[in-house]
Formats: structure tokens, sequence, C-alpha cells
């Protein structure tokens, strides 16, 4: 039977198992809203405010789960709203299928009305893209648009469909998603040189990123670090891989990583650096990273060997996979003098101070971590609460961390807290930002008022864009151009107008009771928390610099 | 970081619309230097040869193919090696050219076996296949007259055979 572009576009999502896709209507894509609502018992569709917090509530969905977000958008402005959300994703390398509308092919090329070239766009963002211009060629590319977005390292792929494809009729034929199963890694010759160089490692470490989470490899990296009792970091990406907090487990790395563990990379002999890209927030000065230490890189991307620091050895292929052929061969040890070694570095650790009369960032994160509990998931925008949030976070599991790591994009937290909360109705989801991030997208409030989430966002009230402004006081005089803000925006006024609630705190016994009653509500709560504008993100290694360069006042 | 040298890529892709663009773009964002580029067809028509010289250090060529490689249109690279591929370019020169010195100018030409290719009053336009190499010596000794106008086609290139060096993606 043939049924239309518009239906075929819906039947095959669901045959790839789709169940809740993010998007906006336009006039480009009425056909497809015209086929979701004959099906909306089978999925079901969030409209958010704005095509950019739909992109980004499509990303947490995918983060949260694992599973590829969906995003839909009409033509245009529509599809150009996408891109922030886009490039996050694949800056990230976050499964995601993104279909935009277009116009009609004979309107194509004439600057029509809201007509834009979105795969041009794109490509530089987009794993791949496509544009279907035959309603014959619909149901497979969207197939294949899945399998590109969730082979190797995953990302995000875009269908642009202009709307007589979605009107044209054709035959439809259900077919199940092809597997995507990662190929078991088979080099045994390799598997062996980098366990012996493992195995006679004196000082290793591992550093550990998103790679280990979209590979689904935690247990096996767990397994791997008691095994050999190899200390290990991770990225912010890998928040949550590690696991609970002990001796082995050391925490973040990087620009505002923990001191100790930046020691432990400076003096190790082996970094073994598994799902991760080196990227200049971790190896912050390339010719100067890891001086002593031979380099296993292990990565699902043949392409990030080399790419940014020389290494000795590399094992490209799916990350789980190698990680259990390595472990036979690891040699259980201790490695005594080396941990106790990292121990006492730990003592120089930064520990700020608790301050009960006011609002210190720390003891915020602390808070939500303690009462939102280990099922939380948290959700940041982007500057110094996120990395405050990263800080004290005390995620356990991989999943439980929303960030935009690579593009870091403020304005990402509100769209994926949605998204978070839609695929873990069941879980605390806890929104993170600051008054920077907050203005961003703040507009996604209403979308989590109409879809009755509970969903708490604490917004770290500096009046101040945070980071810049830390930056101009380290690096720049204290010459703050255009990081103060002049806003009288009322917070609780705001969330009350948008049908959420509100609470402002200037103390954390206020805070910590605003929060436990926003843990019971059943809308969206926001909590503004009064934060002192000369509170700094530390440690702190500036752009470019070595352990030599840290701060930590 | 060893020496920077020109290397030859051939680059076999799907031939889908929009292909030629996604290389480009690819090298415009990581800031690589194409020196030349050309497409033509194979003896499929569903794919395309795209030959690519670019400059740079062998661990700079590592990532361009690693780069590249990952496009889905990309089936496969050949890093080519002078010694095991042909490589050809075309070369069209206009030179002023009149009675007194049209002769010398044919003479060198012939040297080369190049052809003329058009005659005027005022200038010709020799023709000249070859190596890369060939062609840039032919062009020092042509830059002894007045050259008007030059176009150059970018390498074009094949391995002697299929067995070295194919990077698949």
């Amino acid at each position: 039977m043939e049924i239309s572009g518009a239906e075929i576009i819906v039947n095959t999502l669901i045959d790839q198992g789709v169940d809740t896709i993010f998007g906006y209507p336009g006039g480009a894509v009425l056909n497809i809203y015209d086929a979701l609502y004959d099906y909306e018992d089978e999925i079901r569709h969030i409209m958010t405010s704005h095509e950019q917090g739909a992109a980004h509530a499509a990303d947490g969905y995918a983060r949260s789960t694992g599973k590829t977000g969906v995003v839909l958008a009409t033509s245009g402005p529509g599809a150009t709203n996408l891109v922030t959300g886009i490039a996050t994703a694949f800056m990230d390398s976050i499964p995601m299928v993104c279909l935009t509308g277009n116009v009609a092919q004979p309107l194509i090329g004439k600057d029509s009305f809201q007509e834009i070239y979105i795969t041009g766009i794109t490509m530089p963002i987009t794993k791949h893209n496509f544009v279907v211009r035959d309603v014959s060629e619909l149901a497979n590319v969207i197939r294949e648009a899945f399998r590109i977005a969730n082979t190797g390292r995953k990302g995000p792929v875009l269908i642009d469909i202009p709307k007589d494809v979605t009107a044209a009729k054709w035959t439809y034929e259900k077919r199940d998603p092809v597997s995507v199963k990662p190929k078991p890694f088979t080099d045994r010759a390799a598997i062996r040189t980098v366990a012996d160089v493992i195995n006679e490692a004196k000082r290793p470490v591992i550093y550990a990123g998103g790679g280990v989470t979209s590979g689904n490899a935690h247990m096996a990296l767990r397994a791997l670090i008691q095994k050999a009792s190899i200390p290990a970091c991770n990225t912010i990406m890998g928040i949550g891989i590690l696991g609970c907090e002990d001796e082995l487990s050391m925490g973040m790395v990087g620009m505002h990583g923990r001191v100790s563990t930046n020691y432990a990379i400076e003096n190790a002999d082996l970094v073994l650096a598994i799902g991760v890209r080196f990227s200049d927030r971790v190896a912050l000065n390339t010719g100067h990273y890891a001086p002593h230490a031979k380099i296993v890189h292990i990565d699902i991307d043949a392409s990030e060997i080399g790419k940014n620091v020389a290494v000795d050895y590399d094992l490209v292929g799916d990350v789980q996979s190698i990680l259990q052929s390595l472990l036979p061969h690891i040699e259980a040890q201790e490695r005594r003098p080396w941990v106790a070694q990292i121990n006492t570095w730990r003592e120089l650790d930064y520990k700020p101070a608790d301050d009960d009369n006011s609002i210190r960032p720390h003891q915020v994160v602390r808070t939500i971590a303690e009462i939102a509990g280990e099922q939380a998931i948290i959700v940041t925008d982007v500057g110094q609460h996120q990395m405050w949030a990263a800080q004290y976070c005390g995620r356990t599991e991989p999943r439980s961390f929303l960030t935009s790591g690579g593009l870091g994009t403020m304005g990402y937290g509100y769209g994926a807290a949605i998204g978070a909360k839609v695929a873990n109705p069941d879980r605390p989801v806890v929104l993170i930002t600051g008054d920077g991030s907050f203005h961003m997208n703040m507009n996604e409030c209403p979308t989590a008022v109409s879809c009755g989430l509970n969903l708490i966002t604490v917004v770290m009230n500096n009046k101040a864009l945070g980071m810049p402004r830390q930056w101009q006081h380290y690096l720049y005089n204290d010459r703050y151009a255009c990081s103060d803000f002049i806003r009288a925006t009322d917070y609780v006024k705001l969330a009350e107008a948008f049908g959420a609630e509100g609470y402002r705190c200037t103390n954390i016994g206020d805070f910590r009771a605003a929060f436990e009653t926003a843990s019971k509500s059943a809308k969206p709560v926001i909590i503004e928390c009064v934060i002192d504008p000369n509170e700094q993100v530390l440690p702190m290694i500036p752009a470019g610099g070595t352990i030599e360069d840290l701060i930590l006042e | 970081m060893g020496e920077k040298k020109l290397e030859v890529l051939s680059v076999l892709v799907n031939n889908n619309y929009g292909v030629l663009t996604r290389i480009s773009s690819l090298f415009g964002r990581r800031g690589y230097n194409i020196d030349s580029l050309t497409v033509s067809n194979t003896d499929d028509p569903a794919i395309s040869r795209i030959t690519i010289t670019v400059q740079g250090d062998p661990h700079e060529v590592e990532q361009i193919v690693a780069q590249t490689l990952k496009l889905e249109e990309v089936r496969e690279i050949n890093v080519l090696k002078p010694l095991h591929s042909v490589m050809r370019e075309i070369v069209l020169v206009k030179v002023r050219a009149n009675a007194q010195n049209r002769s010398q100018i044919r003479e060198v030409a012939e040297i080369y076996k190049a052809s003329v290719v058009d005659l005027s009053p005022t200038s010709m336009i020799i023709e000249l296949t070859g190596k890369p190499t060939k062609i840039n010596a032919f062009i020092r000794v042509m830059e002894e007259f007045d050259i008007v106008e030059m176009c150059r086609t970018g390498i074009t290139a094949m391995p002697r055979n299929n067995v070295e060096e194919i990077i698949r993606g």
C-alpha cells in the first residue's frame, strides 16, 4: 500500500525504536506533523519554545539514555536554530538524527520564503547529512542516518526533506534497525604489547573520558583499575565512569582538575588514555604533556591518534572490547609506593572552606548531590557553575552528568535537562546553571511547565559572567569589561509568571530547605542562589600552561 | 615534526551531490592546504576519483588521510608514491609571440614534445602533458618569454598496481 512521505518518516522512526521526538512545527514540516497526529500513541512529540531548545533536549535525551535523540524542525530559521544544538552534539559525539523540512523542490534555489541550504550549513558539524530528493529514498535514508549516528564514533546526522517529498506517495515496508554492534578487537599482538607496557609501569595513570561512556566500557575500565591498581582520573565528559571516590579514583583532570591528579599525570611513567582526545582543556600544553610518560591511546576514532599529542602505542577500536581483551593479560599488582605518593599529593588539593552565613558554590553542589542522591541526573550550562558542578557533583555512574564539554554552549542546560527528564521521569533531574547561561535559554521553562516536569533549576547568581570575569581577574588586571550584569531579574516572579515555582536563597541553610521543598514539588522549580562575584573556580591552570602555572587562590 | 613534502592523495568517493564540498569543507575547517585538486570519472559511474595534492609533514598527511577517511562518501584513499604511480598534468601557456620569436618558441616546445594549439599574430598557446616535474621545468623555460596567461589542470594520478597502501574507510 502506498502512503505519504510524511507517514513513511513516522513509520520508519517507530521501526527504529523512537518513542519521543523534540521539535517545533512550521510550514515546511506540516505534512510530517499531520502524520504525527495519527501516531500520537506511539511517538510522543515534545514541543519546545525554540528549536535550539529542542536540539539540546534531543541531545539530553541521548546522553542520559544512550539512545539516539531525534529532533524535528521546519525550514529556514527552524533549521538554522538547530545549528548550535547540532554542533554541541557533534563536539561531544552524541548520536542524534535531525530532521528538517525544506521548501518544495521547484522552489529550491529561488531564495523562497524560509528556504535555507541547511545541508551546506551543517556539513562541518554533522557526521553526515542528506537531502532526500525522492520519496522512494526516504525510508532508507532515515535508516542509514540512524546507522551512521551510532556507528564508530557517534554523532549527529541531519536529513533535509523538501515538502513535496513528504507529500508524495510510495510503498513502505517495515524493516528492523540494522545492528550497530561494534566489531570485536582482534589484534592480539597489539594487546600483548600494551599489556606488557602496563605490567612494567611503576607509575601508571589512567586518563579516561566520554569514549568510555559512549562505548559502554565503564565496568571493564573499573575492572582494569582494580586489578592493576592504576590510579585513574576522568575528563569532564567522563564524569561518573570511575564510580565511587576511593584511593584509585582521582577525580577530574585538566584546567580545573585536582592538583593531585595533575601532579600524577606530570610524574607518571605511563599514561593510559582511554576514550579521550587530549583536548586543550586537559593537555593544556601539548609540548609538555606527561613529560616522563609513555602514552598509550585507546579510542574508536583512528583520526584521534596523534592528533593533539604524539603517542607511543595505540589501540583503535571498540573501547569495551579492547579493555576486555587486555584484562586477562594484566598482572594483579598493588603499586603501593605510587598510590601512597598520590595520597601525599592529595594534601595539596584545593579545599574550599564552608561558610554557613552565605552561599558558597561547592556547598550548593554538595547539597544538591546529597539531597537529590546517586540516582539524580545533574545537567549544567557553561561557565563557573559548570566547573563547580563537575568538581563536587560526586556522580558514580556514567550518563548522570550532562554538560557541553567540547563546544561549551551556554544555554545548553535547560533544553538538555528537559530531554533528560522526559527520558527518565522517575529520576531527579537538576539543572545547575549561572545567571548568564540561564538568561540564554530560560525560555524553555514554559516547556517544562507544559510537560509537567519536576525539573529543579539552581541558578548560581553572581550578577556576573563569571568565567570571563575570572579570567579578567587573573589575566587582565581586574579590568572587568562587559562581565558584570546590570539586570533586575526577579527569579521568583519569573518562575511564577511561567507557571513554575521560585525561591531565592542567600544562605546555605535556606538553600537546603528550598531544595528539599523543590524535590517534592510536581512542578518545575527555579531556585536562585545569591553568590559572591569574587568566587573563583580553583584550582586553575591557565590555557597553554603547565602545573608550574597552577593558581590556588 | 618531519619535513614538509608535497603528497598526492588519490581518493575514491561516491559520486554523490555535494561530495566535493564535503572534502573542501573538511580541508578548510582543519586548515589543510590544497595545492591542487582534480575530480574525474572512473570506470564505475557511481564512483569518482578526487586527486588532491597537499603540503605537509608526515604527521600532517597522516591526519589529513585519517580525517578524510571519516567522511561517509569516501571509499578509499591511496597515498601515491611517485615511483609506483603515474602522475600527469596538462598545462596551457599563452606567450606573446611575433614573427621574430615564433620559431624560437616552437623549438623549445618541440624539445619538450609540447604542441602549439593556437596561433595569432601576437601570441601562441602551447599545450604540454607530463609529470609535474616536467611541467615545472617547461614553465621555467617559457618564463624567458613573455607569458600572458597560464593554466595548469592539477595532478591526475593512478597507482601502477593496486596492492599498496590503500586505506579503506
